[in-house]
């Protein structure tokens, strides 16, 4: 099948994916806004499109479970959720990366509840940061589908043997349309060849999978997911160069940087409010203003040498993220702040949470942020945090320059 | 000439961790000698994910996969899924979960694997508590029984809701084939298991399998025991086929009262009380025997079993 | 339990070893069963209701032969003799 543009929602996107990749075990439970990738692939299956079998599953616990089984067995499987269900499979999130499974799951970022909320937040799968999942967060739904291929070919690496999850924003990509270039069938295998285990069961060699150990060899194994995890980053640097050399498309590796030639201040985000900030840098350049954008495309494995590199050339960082976790500080603040910590750069940093629950993310909001980001670095300004847009007291200051700029046409 | 009334090949080695005189180790005995090699063993939380002991042992002669507790329905939907991608149809795949991770936590996953009719066969092997924990109460203890979270005491708390019918269960999904088995009858169990392996579609069987720990009574009555409970009737051996009931074994009743004795977990039952349950058992019996009867006589009538959707090749 | 590095241990907690070579389970009995040959009479019965399937049948002498290594002293194999034929003696 050679390639063809199509114009497609993050969810069919994610359904072609899928096709490309050739699991052959799909389990899948239904949550809004997934419900389409379950559907397309249906569709799909009915139609001798995708040679799979698809297990309809009672629940996203029991979706993962199938999948770690079959995986298990030795073949390729996928699953999808969102949010609440994201949040069902966390043991087995667990469990999927204790028993090495190179599983790729895509998720719909989508809030948590209560309140119930069907919009695009990111808590549901930074929830997960810590069961050693891969994680990566796509910006528009061509990134989805090439996110999914590049995924399997890291994952199924003998080296890591860890599964990734490919993170699209809640109906800002699940449910828009976009063009997407779906690429050539034979080109994709070639990228990514068959799943071949070393070891699954096998009744000519009978083996136990997953068995009780002791507190004398259990941190030597999950050693072993922490090292795994540590050379992903260079194998996902060569799997996306080795992307581009087949396919044409630049990812840049874990981590992108726009227009940070120069720059004093750079804006840091994932997942859709980048390209909204591409847009807001390009407004704010032209007034003169030397700002830049990093797009954080690899949440996990960390890009610790990425920021310690960036930080060494700027004055300030101003953390946009659309997740709030309690305790201390959002999960991207607190990841800079560790891995600049045992370097002598220091740049400014200020927290921004914007987004939250699904709201609307316009330029303009991503201008006051960096006004404020701007203004806050030079007054040496101690408040670590902002609530962009929050209604009541405690939100966001707008700095004048944010609100005396011409309105611009959104 | 040496002639045993069961297969003679061990499929389960000696030197696991199993206590003296587990009901649930001889069971697997038995259901892999009825299976043979060509098994997959899925195996939830459970006093299973012990007995062939700590990593890097094994005792099966057969893969097993370790799964987490409430997983085991779905767990074996994907091995048999993946088995079938990958052309290998003559695999018996085998979920092997206790009453607990059945009857309560792995419920649901169970309800999925039988509606989706997954041609797999999923064995509740009954030692009527949750033992692997230290004997807490499960929806699978008999009525009576103590249990560390039904410990009796002063206010006489011993569990106080009938065992949940997991075979009746199984039965209402339309399953193909639900049975009960126990270790004291191997030719029996052997032969279920085996007629199981035959069948394409879910499969449920119940195996009575004491555990002489947490029913506080002497190891060496194992087999004893389950003789009694099937003639006191408290558990029945039968088969359902497409909903045909067939009862095993009728044998001529003995009192509930020499089955309790044995064990010791239900030593503090007054006998007012014990004659009210061996009433109970004795009404489940004669329904019991009822069905079998209606079963086949409606069979008789319409001319066919319960319609079931075949599994379409 | 032996002490394995990182790099010698596979990716995942996989069982490999047999059990009956590395759990002599024989060590945890309290009585031992023993068999009067006179009194045998080839039912098969003791090594068919065994838990740990520690009694094996010796093809040449036809008789069954416990494996003292792994009988756990359980005592099931005594109770079940049609014909008393095993008794459980104190382990000394």
């Amino acid at each position: 099948m050679a390639e063809k543009m199509l114009t497609l929602t993050g969810n069919a996107a994610t359904a072609w994916g899928v096709r490309l990749s050739r699991p052959k075990v799909i389990a899948a439970y239904p949550i809004t806004p997934q419900t389409t990738i379950v559907e397309y692939i249906a569709e799909f299956i009915a139609n001798g499109e995708l040679d799979a079998k698809y297990i309809k599953v009672e629940s996203e616990h029991s979706a993962l479970a199938a999948c770690i089984a079959a995986e298990n067995t030795g073949v390729r499987t996928f699953t999808a959720t969102s949010s609440h269900g994201l949040a069902l499979m966390h043991e087995m999130l667990h469990w999927a990366v204790g028993a090495r499974l190179p599983i790729v799951i895509v998720n719909a970022n989508r809030a948590m509840g209560p309140p119930w909320s069907i919009w695009a937040d990111h808590l549901d799968s930074i929830s997960q940061r810590d069961t050693g999942w891969m994680q990566s967060y796509a910006e528009n739904n061509q990134e989805i589908l090439d996110n999914m291929i590049i995924s399997y070919k890291v994952s199924e690496d003998r080296d890591v043997m860890l599964p990734s999850m490919v993170a699209e924003d809640a109906f800002y990509l699940t449910h828009t349309v976009e063009r997407v270039m779906i690429p050539d069938q034979d080109l994709v295998d070639e990228y990514l060849p068959p799943y071949e285990p070393e070891y699954y069961l096998d009744v000519n060699r009978p083996m136990g999978f997953g068995s009780l150990v002791m507190p004398d060899n259990y941190f030597e194994f999950r050693y072993k997911i922490q090292k795994a995890m540590d050379d992903a980053r260079e194998k996902i640097r060569r799997a996306v160069k080795e992307f581009r050399e087949i396919f044409g498309r630049e990812y840049f590796g874990l981590v992108e940087e726009y227009k940070t030639e120069g720059a004093d201040h750079v804006l840091v985000g994932m997942g859709t409010l980048v390209s909204t900030a591409r847009e807001a840098v390009n407004q704010l350049r032209s007034e003169g203003e030397k700002v830049g954008l990093v797009k954080v495309r690899y949440y996990r494995p960390f890009p610790f040498e990425e920021f310690r590199d960036i930080a060494q050339r700027v004055s300030s960082i101003g953390i946009m993220e659309r997740v709030m976790t309690f305790g201390y500080h959002g999960p991207l603040y607190n990841d800079i702040a560790g891995a600049l910590h045992p370097t002598d750069t220091h740049p400014y940093m200020k927290n921004y949470f914007v987004g939250i629950g699904g709201r609307d993310i316009t330029v303009r909001d991503i201008k006051a942020i960096y006004w404020n980001l701007k203004k806050s670095c030079e007054r040496k300004d101690a408040r670590e945090i902002e609530y962009v847009n929050l209604a009541g007291p405690g939100a966001m200051p707008v700095e004048k320059e944010a609100v005396e700029k011409k309105e611009v046409v959104q | 000439m040496i002639r045993l009334s069961i297969p003679e090949e061990e499929l389960m080695r000696s030197g696991h961790v199993a206590c003296q005189g587990c009901g649930a180790a001889l069971a697997m005995r038995y259901a892999l000698k009825a299976l043979g090699k060509k098994t997959i063993v899925s195996i939830p939380a459970c006093c299973w994910a012990v007995i062939p002991g700590i990593w890097p042992s094994r005792n099966l002669e057969v893969p097993l996969l370790y799964t987490a507790f409430e997983t085991t329905g779905a767990s074996i939907s994907g091995i048999k899924a993946a088995l079938e991608a990958k052309g290998e149809d003559d695999v018996v795949v085998m979920g092997w979960a206790g009453d607990g991770g059945t009857a309560d936590i792995g419920i649901q996953a169970l309800s999925g694997m039988i509606e989706r009719q997954t041609d797999a066969l999923y064995v509740m092997y009954d030692n009527e508590a949750y033992m692997n924990t230290g004997i807490q109460r499960s929806s699978s203890t008999p009525e009576g029984a103590w249990t560390t979270t039904t410990p009796v005491g002063k206010k006489r708390e011993w569990k106080s809701t009938p065992k949940k019918n997991m075979v009746e269960i199984a039965v209402a999904h339309g399953i193909p084939y639900a049975a009960t088995a126990s270790v004291g009858y191997p030719e029996d169990m052997i032969r279920k298991f085996r007629k199981a392996a035959e069948i394409k579609g879910p499969k449920f069987i119940q195996v009575y399998a004491p555990c002489p720990t947490g029913w506080k009574m002497d190891p060496s009555k194992l087999v004893e025991v389950c003789k009694k409970a099937v003639t006191s009737h408290v558990f029945p051996l039968y088969e359902v086929e497409r909903g045909v009931y067939t009862v095993n074994l009728k044998p001529k009743k003995t009192p509930l009262k020499e089955y309790l004795k044995m064990q010791g977990r239900f030593k503090h039952l007054p006998d007012d009380f014990i004659e009210e349950l061996d009433r109970k058992v004795e009404y489940q019996w004669n329904l019991l025997l009822k069905k079998e009867e209606f079963t086949h006589r409606l069979k008789e009538e319409l001319g066919s079993a319960q319609l079931v959707f075949d599994k379409r090749e | 339990m032996k002490q394995y590095t990182w790099e010698e241990v596979l990716l995942t907690p996989i069982t490999t070893v047999p059990s009956d070579e590395m759990n002599k389970t024989g060590g945890w009995r309290t009585f031992r069963p023993v068999i009067d040959y006179d009194k045998c009479i080839r039912c098969w019965i003791c090594w068919k209701f065994c838990p740990d399937a520690a009694i094996r049948i010796d093809k040449e002498k036809e008789v069954p032969v416990i494996n003292y290594d792994f009988c756990k002293g359980c005592g099931v194999c005594a109770n079940e003799c049609p014909k008393n034929a095993i008794t459980m003696e104190k382990e000394v």
